[in-house]
């Protein structure tokens, strides 16, 4: 069990988190303490001495799934469901209650029994069967490579793919709906649990749904498939380290942390992670830089505090008491390239700038692809930011002649329309990757922009080492800024941000 | 490092012991939450319970303490909070009036004790004010120490806390090291508004409480409101679950679900409809930006 514990934590400690040494020892005898054929307690104490953030919890999982698949009774493989694509698939177990009859034995099952399967699973949101069609799904319609060094992902989108569940959702939701509007005598013949609809709509009198009961149900099924989906995964993991082994296994799965995600590289599904992750960052920001600008330094004495305080004392005054002074808040300028490139970054930065209003005085956005406009008003127009943030790409006005990046022309416009508004307070950031498509660079413009205010920094989403090759000409502009930093991911933007005020 | 006070017995069994004492004073854990617990006894670790506002951060520390019958004694962090006001402080009030009462003493012609012995006199017990940190390390009744939203203490002040959270003693210059009777239960939430520092992640055990999961919030809900029907407590945990799913500003947490739960028991409301949901959704949410997104959600007119 050490030996499988020391790998364990050594993967973890590749994934990126920070594991130290007495954590580890916390672990073990966190272990001792609690029954060992008890996979899910083991899971809960692991992940309580060795995780210490919520963000980290996923990659966490994901290792533990791998690592401990093979090692309850239940998740043990047995040789003929080792092999998969051969004679179709087995029920093993727990599902062979409520599946239909041609499932049992060891002819393959049609897609047709499947998907009636399926069908049955979701609409009673029966657990047992719901893991029996996934392992079903898995053995038919994922055609595993023994050997092949994949993630699963591959895997994982074949089988959704065969499944069609988008297809089941609107007819599950399709024949609710009838049942609704049909007669009660219909639904009388129909055990509790059988009648389409499930809990949702029990007890209800018949008639058309409401809006109301119709989200409900949708939302119910769709958690249903995201079970169908966690089982699936399962499954297909449960075969490649079957397959491969838990090392080689976690060595391909394993994902950088959402905070170290690269901006310009980053998949969907990593984009939606740090959707979810720059939420409670903004707010923690936010905090912290309130808190920095209160205590930045002490004010003069205050007197009349001192004095209330050293009544206590008999008259001595102890304790002196100090003013804290007001620091006044900077006022900031984004602009930003918003081609297609460096979209994403800019989004984020957008998305974060604009939480932490409340931290500057006054926040103007600008973005630009050849041609630039102003963006300021969607934000203060939209409800929430993340609505703007879509709402700019949609709606600002940024293409001057063909689409393409063209710094100097969007800041030498930049500096003819609101050049002047410029104040000593404002400090300017300028996001992009300065490829210019072998356009004039206008770098005057920077310099200028450098007398005027306040400070002016450019961030570039490109990794430094990159900076200056092909058409980038970020270096013609960061000799005018106050300093140009390399932001590849959250954490170096989050860093920067702080740093600004 | 690890320390293990002689006289302390574990406290709990077994993990589902402590799913069955908690859930006995209505506080219904989940598997992880009451591992974590079991855990943090075994080990003599404080646990670290992070996690979105409302949902139970608090009221675990609270149930536990009911549940073992002890004493809770709880120190609410905030910005500015000292070692005067956490671990203890010199009762300077009281050492005047004893310096006041000795001078009384020579005047009237009495022999002056001496300051050797006036110096111990004022540097004892008598006159040290123990505040929540040091009197859960003094406790000899069984007590369980909640440190409440820590992470609104800065960075510095959290140092403060390591030595009693490692190895449950205060030292206090004047008087020495005061070693703990019993190793208290703590807990230490934390809302997440900043990162804690390392160190002391590194002494806790890390429990993240979330929202509910549909079963359980509709326990809750039956658990802590009377007179809820089984089915009304379905409709209300399915809503709320859908109202989750939104992007809103700030998602409902348990307690507003229960305030919901207890308005529509109280307006003797049996089935929640759009309208009702509409009406009363401003208990459940607290902006309005998030209230009007929520009622064009799911209280729009009924489909045709």
């Amino acid at each position: 069990m050490l030996d499988v514990l020391t790998g364990f934590v050594a993967e973890l400690r590749q994934a990126g988190l920070p594991v130290s040494v007495s954590e580890e020892a916390d672990a073990a005898e966190a272990i001792g303490h609690l029954p060992l054929e008890d996979r899910q307690a083991i899971k809960f104490a692991l992940g309580a001495t060795l995780v210490k953030s919520a963000n980290h919890w996923r990659a966490f999982d994901t290792a533990f799934e791998i690592y401990f698949s093979l090692r309850g009774p239940q998740f043990s493989v047995s040789p003929d469901d080792a092999l998969p694509g051969e004679g179709g698939a087995r029920l093993s177990g727990e599902g062979k209650g409520q599946a239909p009859s041609g499932a049992g034995g060891l002819e393959p099952v049609t897609p047709e029994e499947i998907a009636a399967m399926l069908y049955k699973a979701l609409r009673d949101g029966d657990q047992a069967l719901l893991a029996a069609v996934a392992r079903l799904a898995v053995a038919r319609y994922s055609a595993m490579e023994p050997g092949r060094p994949v993630g699963g992902t591959y895997y994982l989108y074949r089988t959704l793919r065969n499944l069609d569940l988008d297809g089941v959702l609107a007819r599950l939701v399709n024949e609710a709906r009838t049942a609704a509007t049909g007669g009660a005598d219909q639904r009388r013949d129909m055990g509790a649990n059988e009648r389409p609809g499930g809990p949702v709509l029990r007890g209800r009198r018949p008639g058309q749904l409401t809006r109301l009961e119709e989200r409900l149900l949708e939302d119910e099924y769709h958690a249903r498939i995201e079970e169908l989906k966690k089982e699936i995964e399962a499954e297909i993991r449960r075969r490649l380290v079957a397959d491969r082994g838990a090392e080689a296994l976690a060595r391909s799965v394993r994902k950088p942390l959402p905070e170290d995600v690269d901006f310009m590289h980053a998949t969907r599904d990593e984009l939606v992670a740090m959707r979810k992750a720059i939420q409670p960052l903004t707010r923690k920001l936010a905090t912290r830089l309130a808190r920095k600008r209160r205590h930045l330094r002490r004010g003069p004495l205050d007197f009349r505090s001192t004095m209330r305080h050293s009544l206590s004392y008999g008259g001595v005054p102890v304790e002196p008491r100090f003013k804290h002074p007001k620091q006044a808040k900077p006022e900031i300028w984004v602009i930003a390239d918003i081609s297609g490139s460096v979209a994403a970054f800019a989004r984020f930065t957008l998305h974060l700038v604009h939480a932490i209003a409340s931290q500057f005085s006054k926040v103007r956005s600008f973005v630009f692809i050849d041609g630039i406009d102003e963006v300021t008003d969607i934000f203060d127009r939209s409800e929430t930011v993340s609505e703007a943030v879509h709402r700019v790409n949609v709606e600002a006005d940024v293409v001057w002649v063909d689409g393409h990046s063209d710094y100097g022309h969007a800041l030498s416009v930049f500096y003819e329309r609101w050049g002047d508004e410029i104040g000593p307070k404002t400090s300017i950031l300028l996001l992009g990757d300065a490829r210019n498509n072998y356009h004039a660079s206008q770098a005057w413009v920077i310099r200028e922009l450098r007398h005027r205010a306040r400070r002016v920094f450019w961030l570039n989403p490109e990794p430094r080492s990159y900076w200056g090759s092909g058409d980038s000409i970020v270096e013609q502009y960061s000799q005018y800024c106050d300093a140009a930093y390399e932001c590849r991911n959250l954490r170096q933007l989050e860093a920067f941000v702080e740093h600004l005020t | 490092m690890n320390v293990t006070a002689e006289g302390s017995k574990p406290r709990f069994g077994s993990v589902d012991e402590v799913r069955e004492g908690l859930g006995r004073v209505g506080y219904l854990a989940d598997d992880g939450l009451s591992g974590v617990v079991y855990l943090a006894d075994r080990l003599a670790k404080p646990v670290l319970v992070e996690g979105p506002a409302g949902t139970g951060k608090t009221e675990l520390a609270k149930s536990t303490a009911l549940v073992l019958g002890a004493r809770l004694i709880r120190l609410q962090c905030y910005e500015g909070l000292d070692e005067a006001k956490a671990l203890y402080e010199w009762n300077y009030k009281k050492q005047l009036l004893r310096i006041q009462v000795e001078k009384g003493a020579e005047d009237e012609g009495r022999r002056p004790v001496g300051w050797d012995s006036l110096e111990e006199d004022l540097f004892s017990e008598e006159f040290l004010l123990a505040r929540p940190l040091l009197e859960a390390i003094r406790a000899t009744d069984p007590v369980v120490l909640l440190v409440d939203e820590i992470d609104r203490l800065e960075i510095e002040t959290e140092a403060l806390l390591l030595e009693v959270l490692s190895d449950y003693q205060v030292s206090i210059p004047e008087l020495g090291t005061i070693r703990a009777n019993q190793i208290p239960l703590v807990f230490l939430t934390s809302n997440n508004t900043r990162e804690l520092s390392e160190a002391l992640k590194r002494r806790c055990l890390f429990l993240h409480l979330d929202y509910p999961s549909l079963e359980r919030e509709r326990a809750i809900v039956l658990a802590k409101v009377p007179g809820v029907t089984g089915e009304l407590a379905d409709q209300i945990a399915r809503i709320v679950r859908s109202l989750r799913s939104l992007d809103l500003k700030k998602h409902p947490s348990i307690s507003e679900t229960i305030d919901w739960a207890r308005t529509l028991v109280l307006l003797g409301i049996e089935s929640v409809d759009a309208e009702t949901a509409r009406s009363t959704l401003h208990i459940l949410l607290k902006y309005r930006s998030d209230i009007e997104v929520a009622a064009k959600e799911l209280a729009a007119a009924s489909a045709p």
